[in-house]
């Protein structure tokens, strides 16, 4: 059976820090204390009330990139947040290689 | 159903100690991140790595698959006894498990819905989340788009059996998608628990590769190849762009590598006033071959008569 539906673009609304916890399959305990670490919502100011904070397409894909180093690897929020910000300067160098014209293998 | 060898995935032995399944599950995680590794089927590999650490690292799943697996093959056809989970009470998904929603047929049937409904009757929960990637074309971000997606989500069938069962879904695409950006489909998740809410399916887009444009963002970039009298003398010259042909001004002097800027032309704003990409163009001087005696005639005439070193800037002497 095949229904019809219509997308909603996450970026339109906000994303709140307990819909970043249930995608991610994490308390929001866990969310806060990731962004307290300064490694996830970096803009955040850590004295607002979570229930406050809006999360983009781009915080919701870093959270669930932390939450995966932070699990596989036992990785404390600053290391996962080191290997997380890694990860996105490699996408940032092949979108930037793509656009140059170089193919990557 | 095929029995899975978690022990095989991980490269372990059935006696090995929660530390050695751990440091085994790091060394195979590591190897194959999808975001870093170079093997071509890294993604799928660690699914099946996640789907193995899930169970073996948590006691009782072990417990349960170590009594259920003696003297199953990988591969080997495989349905489990009526009844084989009694005496076993799972506590649902562990720190390790991921995203159950990727995990096999195999796992969703010992371990998913059946197997935590003991512990989750009483409570009213609302369901998983899904997260998965969408590919699309370039041209969908700037025309919008209805896509047809498969999807894999674990269902219950009259036996309590579950299995994973696929689904079709027509999703329309709003134009002005990007890159790296997430959209939702509410309540296309798991289904809830006891009157809970269904999750919702969050697809995180990426774009086909694309013969002519590459992507940055909302910005597009395009190489327009032009002649060398075009980008000596300058021209007006058609371009082909996502959303139909333009006439762009080439500028007397141009040389190979120079940017033409074509404003809004990118990926349009999502929203009415929402900020639209730029295109760029990116100028190629194209040479003509010297394979006639009148193409050569002329290149001839150019090295006499015009006094040119492109090398003049590099030092070198001629």
């Amino acid at each position: 059976m095949t229904q019809q539906l219509i997308a909603m673009l996450l970026d339109e609304s906000r994303i709140g820090v307990d819909e970043v916890a249930g995608n991610c399959a994490v308390d929001q305990s866990w969310v806060v204390e990731y962004v307290h670490a300064g490694v996830l919502l970096e803009n955040a100011d850590p004295a607002t009330d979570p229930a406050r904070w809006a999360f983009s397409s781009r915080d919701l894909i870093r959270a669930r990139r932390l939450r995966d180093v932070a699990r596989q690897f036992d990785a404390n929020p600053e290391l996962a947040g080191l290997v997380v910000d890694l990860v996105e300067e490699l996408d940032r160098l092949r979108v930037r290689l793509r656009r140059e014209g170089v193919l990557l293998e | 159903m095929e029995f899975k060898d978690y022990y095989q995935t991980l490269g372990v032995t059935r006696e090995a100690t929660q530390d050695e399944v751990k440091k085994a599950f790091r060394k195979l995680a590591r190897k194959y991140h999808p975001d870093v590794s170079k093997e071509k089927d890294a993604e799928a590999r660690m699914k099946e790595v996640n789907e193995a650490h899930a169970v073996l690292s948590d006691p009782e799943k072990r417990a349960a698959y170590d009594q259920l697996g003696q003297g199953n093959r990988a591969g080997q056809d495989f349905r489990p006894p009526p009844d084989w989970d009694s005496g076993f009470e799972f506590s649902g998904r562990g720190p390790g498990d991921g995203n159950a929603a990727d995990f096999s047929d195999f796992f969703s049937e010992l371990f998913g819905r059946r197997g935590q409904g003991r512990a989750g009757a009483r409570f009213e929960m609302r369901g998983e989340d899904h997260h998965a990637k969408i590919q699309l074309d370039l041209e969908d971000a700037y025309r919008g788009a209805t896509r047809g997606i498969s999807l894999r989500a674990p269902h219950v069938d009259e036996q309590g059996h579950v299995a994973l069962a696929e689904r079709t879904l027509e999703v329309k695409i709003p134009r002005g998608v990007h890159e790296g950006q997430v959209i939702r489909l509410a309540g296309q998740g798991s289904a809830g628990m006891g009157g809970g809410s269904a999750g919702d399916l969050y697809l995180e887009v990426q774009f086909k590769p694309h013969p002519r444009f590459r992507v940055e963002g909302r910005d597009v970039y395009a190489t327009l190849s032009v002649a060398p009298w075009e980008a000596a003398l300058g021209a007006s010259v058609r371009a082909t762009l996502p959303d139909g042909t333009v006439d762009v001004r080439v500028p007397e002097g141009t040389q190979t590598g120079r940017k033409l800027r074509l404003k809004g032309r990118g990926i349009p704003g999502n929203s009415p006033g929402g900020q639209s990409g730029d295109l760029y163009l990116v100028l190629e001087v194209v040479l003509p071959p010297a394979n006639t005696p009148k193409a050569r005639e002329l290149y001839q005439t150019m090295a006499r008569e015009l006094a040119f070193d492109p090398r003049h800037a590099e030092g070198a002497k001629t």
